[in-house]
């Protein structure tokens, strides 16, 4: 399996060859609570890095998603729409949220490595 | 620095997420909110509720003060160990907070009020208390366990003595009774059955370690608002505050208009409003998957903007549910904006389960 890569607002990365999975940290949905909806996008949506491109909500509030990496929408995980828990349950697997093919790549040099994302939640 | 409860250190060890609810340190979840929604609904569940203010009026004086102070009638209570929930209006009617009196003897009540309006609430009452023969003690030295659930009586049994399982056994609701050190009161703010158990710090944090080894799961303040907003029950500063009165609060039943000469603290402002209400409490439930959350805009034809002023996920039904305050004309359906998108919603009583 690939490394993933992190950014600053929870989001993980997993690079499949010019598509990327996205999906939200373990730390995020700990964070969260349980999440009980979310608003996936649209496929064939283009987007920039730090759009808000999905928002998840938990038992207490609505948290935005943002794109870790610009593209177009490929895919998203429908099984979240019914099953929105599968976010807390296994948030690198299976429940990933959408699928973007890259408009550019190099931005993936411009996210963190696991240490680096994990130095960042512990200073909070 | 934030305030702790008796049982703060248990909650960090039970691994609780802690969340800051008005400069008490509480726990906000164990693990599942929805989980422990459940065990309330389905089974029972504990929670730590030491941070609300308990404020004892003691003295011959006492009656007649709180039958001034309160919109309910504690003459109403129809014997000593009995309780009322009521609300406490300034002279404009607006409401300063709603709490629960426990009438523990002729000559004694225990108040129950919120933690996020302690300093006005007690500047408010030791103003108003003014004239009368009572005299005021906030109780910092106790601690309050809630347990709830349909499943109460059956597991808190075997963690209490005969005397107290004897004493709790003819409890009614909305009744009270004191062995030794407990107090233990038939009330709550679930939905559910169950007891709200008042006891000095020293026996609160084994009570509360015998609770979770008899399979009473510990519940936070998350579940408890899911819990109480399926309930519809209102949270003070959120669904109401000094700026809008019981009748517009869903709260009228709290008000006794009778006997007249009463003329309790904005009687006078609450009559006057009674036949001439703009606005109302409403439930909303949302049919389509998306959630409902405080402050988005209610839409309503030929009629001003509602707003929501608490909204979730409810766990029983499913579904989002909120409660708005809305035009009093409003009639059964109306339109939510979330994230800029228009939803239709079904409009309810504000009570969105059966009671228990």
């Amino acid at each position: 399996m690939n490394q993933l890569k992190y950014t600053k607002t929870h989001e993980w990365v997993r690079n499949d060859n010019l598509t990327v999975a996205v999906g939200i940290t373990n730390h995020a949905q700990e964070l969260l609570g349980d999440l009980v909806f979310i608003e996936l996008p649209l496929i064939g949506k283009a987007v920039k890095k730090g759009d808000s491109v999905a928002v998840v909500e938990s038992v207490k509030a609505a948290s935005d998603v943002y794109a870790p990496i610009s593209g177009t929408i490929t895919e998203v995980n429908t099984a979240l729409a019914e099953n929105p828990a599968l976010l807390n349950q296994d948030p690198y697997g299976s429940g990933w949220i959408m699928k973007l093919s890259m408009s550019n790549p190099e931005e993936l040099n411009s996210l963190l490595q696991e240490e680096d994302y994990n130095l960042s939640i512990e200073e909070h | 620095m934030s305030m702790h409860t008796s049982l703060y250190q248990l909650h960090l060890h039970e691994n609780a997420k802690m969340t800051n609810f008005f400069g008490w340190e509480m726990p906000l979840s164990y693990g599942s909110s929805i989980q422990e929604h459940n065990a309330v609904r389905n089974d029972v569940g504990c929670f730590d509720v030491s941070h609300m203010t308990i404020l004892d009026i003691l003295g011959a004086g006492g009656r007649q003060f709180l039958r001034k102070l309160l919109t309910n009638d504690v003459d109403r209570l129809p014997h000593p160990g009995a309780a009322l929930y009521t609300c406490m209006c300034n002279e404009h009617g607006g409401i300063i907070d709603d709490l629960i009196v426990y009438q523990r003897s002729p000559d004694s009540y225990r108040l129950i009020l919120n933690a996020g309006t302690k300093d006005k609430d007690l500047a408010w009452i030791e103003d108003k208390s003014q004239g009368f023969a009572v005299g005021l003690q906030t109780r910092p030295d106790l601690s309050i366990i809630a347990v709830q659930g349909p499943n109460v009586f059956a597991k808190l049994p075997a963690i209490l003595n005969p005397a107290q399982h004897d004493a709790i056994s003819t409890l009614k609701r909305f009744e009270c009774v004191e062995i030794e050190q407990y107090f233990f009161a038939r009330t709550g703010y679930t939905g559910e059955d169950g007891l709200e158990i008042i006891l000095p710090h020293f026996l609160a944090t084994s009570f509360w370690q015998q609770c979770l080894k008899a399979g009473i799961k510990p519940c936070g303040l998350a579940a408890r608002d899911s819990l109480r907003l399926e309930a519809g029950y209102m949270l003070y500063g959120q669904d109401m505050d000094e700026s809008n009165t019981p009748l517009e609060s869903g709260l009228s039943f709290t008000i006794k208009w009778k006997p007249q000469d009463r003329d309790f603290i904005g009687m006078g402002a609450l009559l006057s409003q009674k036949d001439h209400l703009k606005q109302k409490m409403v439930g909303l439930i949302l049919n389509d998957k998306a959630i409902m959350r405080a402050n988005q805009k209610v839409i309503i034809p030929n009629q001003p903007d509602g707003i929501i002023t608490s909204g979730g996920y409810s766990p029983t039904l499913e579904k989002s549910i909120a409660l708005a305050r809305v035009p009093f004309e409003t009639k059964s359906t109306a339109k939510v904006e979330i994230r800029d998108k228009l939803f239709d919603v079904t409009i309810t009583s504000p009570r969105f389960i059966e009671s228990n």
